[in-house]
């Protein structure tokens, strides 16, 4: 089985550029040598009474309709890119392919007197490259599964998250990638809650796996890595900790592994709060969220005070490696786990994974990644890695973002947030990227 | 006794689709085909273009040897079911071989209908339904100067271009007034007979064939107003049915195709039709039809193959739309749905003489019966879906009216995500 690149289209870019047409334009260009919108193979129709605008294009679809359709066998389902290749030498004109598409990807150009539809120009798509908004986007995250499938997942399956839980999603491709040669530690929180160390004298975790205290994640970790170094065996010292876990309770010994460059790969699952025991705020939770414990009121709207920012407190304990990552651009976070695991046989490796929380958060499980997503877009989740005695780099730009509302809009927890709150956070997401600029010696 | 899990009868498009729906979810259970051409399968579809030229026999394969090994099928050529014994759950092949099954699809397709035309049975004449058919019709045609080509539907409009284009003097006879009966509305098929006069094509419209005789080389046809036409070559189209004979002694019940219900079972236990052999439910009236097309005959070989695989996302027939993509000497004709409006249906059109194109719209309460254009730009595939859907089009009605192109993709597209 065979994962495929795909072209992504988001209608609320695709809205801010106002019929621009390039992505239109260049694929004529590139398929006519013509401006001429007949022979572009992409097209964008106004939404519907005012809504967002439409795509049809061809959708390279899994099981196509349009093959099957195809009396000559001039349209073909490639099964090593994945696009449905167009024979002309083969193809009768009967237009039958039409019929079997639901898209309008195959249409009958009228000039040219035959079907045509979009190849993705050999892996390089025209349209993505001329999209000034970054409404098309050429995905190739499918790498990432034609690469690891055939790795061991190395949690056992069934495990009791939430449905559309994020940390689950992390835990799995973060562990498999590190692979069996791993002591893991998950102190109380959603992961363990779910069952990766197990119940009733059963594992849910396919390497040694431990419970330690919020206090001492960091320091247990520290003297298990100490005692297979003298016993001379390479054992990789895996933390997968909550913000609360790491940031809060388990600081001081997290800051002391830290300290000491101990030899740990140190993930922490972000959701800001506590929410395996019932959705409390934490020193992660950002401002104006609604948590159980800062709920919303005639006085109190949401947490008063700002978050902190776990991820540039460790960049300032001089890690060997220190970067934020998001399940939204999961290629970035393979490479800085690849970093990071390095960096771990040097000293103190850290990874801070935002993980919005469709519990939690009050949002439909369906909307994880979308949750995800936006919170890199509007910079408030910037990407970013810092490695020892260099500077801080952007790994996803924070030019031209959306603005936070894209971000906070698609999460229930800020529902009651009110113009001076909103206004609140998009100073504190301006600040905190001024702050990062700096670090990176952007200004 | 050979033994065979899933017994497909017919290799083309409901019997193919039906071997890949079931290895979707069934990946070790034995099928078996059986395909009564001596060649890998092909479309009906492609053989008008096989007698032009345009399309080489070999190159139209729709799936090869190499296919039916990797999905562990077991492909039969040049054979046929001549009997079934529902109790036992076996067949009986022309070859003499019996074969044992589990669940068993009838997808055997039509052949030609022969018109009971007086000295018709004497006189040499062609038909165009299998590969060898196609063939002989490309070889005869090679030495020939001129064709009768009987009937004006969608085989004998193609097969009389492909002649055309082959370079033979073609006369279409057709007993109704108009071609391409059923498919489209006679203003649609008065822009297709004009493109066929000016092409050199004789149409000999609203005229019956009383009597056909050989010549010495070719034949003579005289017509209902006894006018006769003489040609090198006579190509017989006038529509297609099932042969239903291998059904006897069974419980299968048949009007003009087989009769199945909405998950394309037979009244036979374990017994299901799909494709031009089967009589199914109409998506318009309670009733059943035969609907002879390919798109339905690929939905048709899904669900029943869906069904037989107890696959769980299984959707009933909504049943056959009559759908018609038609090109002819460059121009397009494509309907979809209802082309024909009745008292109920509210009706828009419009016409261009001067780029001989048209456009005509079919609503039912605000929602899409049909809709049929000539040279003008159309998504067939998206029209099927909004009739299939019973879309609400009350809020975009204005919309859609005067762009159903770009309102089409618009709703279709707000589906996708």
């Amino acid at each position: 089985m065979t994962a495929y690149n795909t072209i992504a289209f988001d209608p609320s870019r695709c809205e801010s550029c106002n019929n621009c047409d390039a992505c239109i334009t260049a694929c004529a260009q590139i398929k006519s040598g013509t401006d001429d919108p007949l022979h572009s193979r992409i097209k964008i129709v106004a939404g519907i009474n005012g809504n967002q605008p439409e795509l049809a294009l061809c959708r390279q679809c899994g099981d196509p309709e349009c093959t099957k359709s195809c009396p000559s066998t001039s349209l073909t389902k490639n099964e090593q890119t994945g696009i449905i290749d167009w024979n002309k030498s083969l193809c009768i004109d009967c237009l039958l392919c039409t019929v079997g598409c639901t898209y309008g990807g195959i249409t009958y150009n009228m000039t040219l007197k035959h079907v045509a539809k979009c190849d993705m120009c050999d892996g390089d798509p025209a349209c993505v490259k001329a999209c000034p908004t970054g409404a098309l986007t050429y995905l190739t995250s499918a790498n990432i599964f034609n690469e690891q499938h055939e790795r061991e997942d190395l949690f056992v399956p069934g495990l009791s998250a939430c449905q559309g839980c994020n940390s689950e999603m992390i835990m799995r491709h973060s562990l498999r990638k590190v692979g069996p040669d791993t002591v893991l530690a998950t102190p109380p929180g959603c992961i363990p809650g779910m069952g990766s160390v197990g119940f009733n004298g059963t594992t849910g975790t396919k390497v040694p796996v431990f419970h330690p205290l919020l206090t001492n994640t960091a320091s247990m970790l520290a003297g298990l890595k100490k005692q297979y170094n003298r016993m001379g065996r390479k054992v990789t010292a895996m933390a997968l900790a909550g913000d609360g876990g790491a940031g809060d309770v388990g600081f001081q010994s997290l800051s002391g592994a830290a300290e000491r460059n101990e030899q740990i790969l140190f993930i922490v699952v972000d959701n800001e709060g506590y929410m395996n025991t019932g959705m409390q705020a934490s020193g992660s939770t950002s401002y104006g969220s609604w948590t159980t414990t800062t709920p919303v009121g005639t006085e109190m709207k949401g947490k008063p005070t700002n978050q902190k920012n776990l991820a540039m407190i460790m960049m300032n304990h001089n890690c060997e490696y220190v970067a934020t990552a998001s399940t939204a651009f999961v290629e970035d976070y393979y490479e800085k786990l690849d970093k990071a695991l390095e960096a771990s046989e040097r000293g103190f490796a850290y990874l801070h994974i935002y993980s919005p929380c469709p519990t939690g958060w009050r949002f439909p499980s369906s909307q994880t990644i979308e949750v995800c997503r936006k919170g890199v877009e509007t910079n408030f989740a910037p990407l970013w890695e810092y490695e020892r005695g260099g500077e801080l780099q952007f790994t996803h730009s924070i030019d031209n973002p959306l603005p936070v509302e894209a971000y906070l809009n698609l999460s229930g927890k800020y529902r009651h947030v009110n113009e001076q709150q909103l206004a609140h956070i998009q100073q504190e997401v301006n600040d905190r990227v001024k702050t990062l600029k700096r670090f990176a010696g952007l200004n | 006794m050979n033994q065979t899990h899933y017994l497909i009868a017919g290799a083309s498009h409901a019997g193919l689709e039906a071997v890949h729906r079931i290895r979707l979810i069934d990946e070790t259970a034995s099928i078996t085909v059986i395909t009564r051409d001596a060649q890998l399968p092909y479309s009906p579809t492609i053989l008008p273009y096989v007698v032009s030229g345009q399309s080489e026999p070999d190159r139209v394969v729709l799936r090869n040897a190499d296919y039916f090994k990797s999905q562990d099928v077991n492909l039969i050529t040049g054979n046929e079911l001549i009997a079934i014994d529902e109790a036992a759950q076996q067949v009986t092949l022309k070859s003499g071989e019996q074969w044992h099954y589990e669940k068993l699809l009838l997808a055997t397709g039509a052949d030609p209908i022969i018109p009971p035309i007086p000295g018709l049975s004497e006189t040499p004449f062609h038909v165009l339904r299998t590969m060898q058919d196609a063939i002989n019709l490309r070889t005869h045609a090679g030495n020939a100067k001129t064709a009768i080509v009987l009937g004006a539907g969608l085989i004998g409009m193609h097969g009389a271009e492909n002649l055309r284009h082959a370079g033979l003097d073609v006369s279409i006879v057709e007993m109704c007034d108009q071609v391409l009966p059923g498919y489209f509305d006679n203003q649609a098929a008065s822009v297709i007979e004009v493109a066929f006069n000016s092409n050199g094509i004789h149409m000999l419209m609203g005229s019956g064939v009383v009597k056909v005789e050989p010549l010495e080389s070719g034949c003579q046809a005289t017509l209902e107003n006894g006018q006769t036409v003489q040609a090198d070559l006579l190509l017989v189209a006038t529509g297609v049915k099932p042969k239903l004979d291998y059904l006897k002694g069974t419980s299968i019940q048949i009007d003009q195709g087989i009769l199945v219900d909405r998950t394309m079972r037979t009244d036979a236990a374990n017994i299901w039709a799909a494709g031009d052999v089967a009589q199914a439910a109409d998506f318009y009236k309670d009733e059943k039809v035969m609907m002879g097309i390919l798109p339905n005959a690929v939905t048709q070989g899904a669900i029943a193959a869906m069904d037989m695989a107890e696959d769980e996302a299984l959707q009933p027939y909504s049943g056959g739309v009559p759908i018609n993509t038609y090109t002819f000497f460059g121009q397009q004709a494509i309907s979809v749905g209802q082309s024909v409006a009745d008292e109920q249906t509210e009706t828009l059109s419009r016409v261009d003489d001067d780029n001989q194109s048209y456009l005509k719209i079919l609503l039912k309460d605000n929602q899409l019966q049909g809709i049929s254009s000539i040279n003008e730009e159309m998504d067939a595939g998206i029209m099927w879906q909004l009739i299939l859907r019973k879309i609400d089009l009350t809020p975009v009605k204005d919309a859609f009216i005067a762009q159903p192109l770009e309102t089409g993709r618009a709703l279709m597209s707000s589906t996708w995500r």
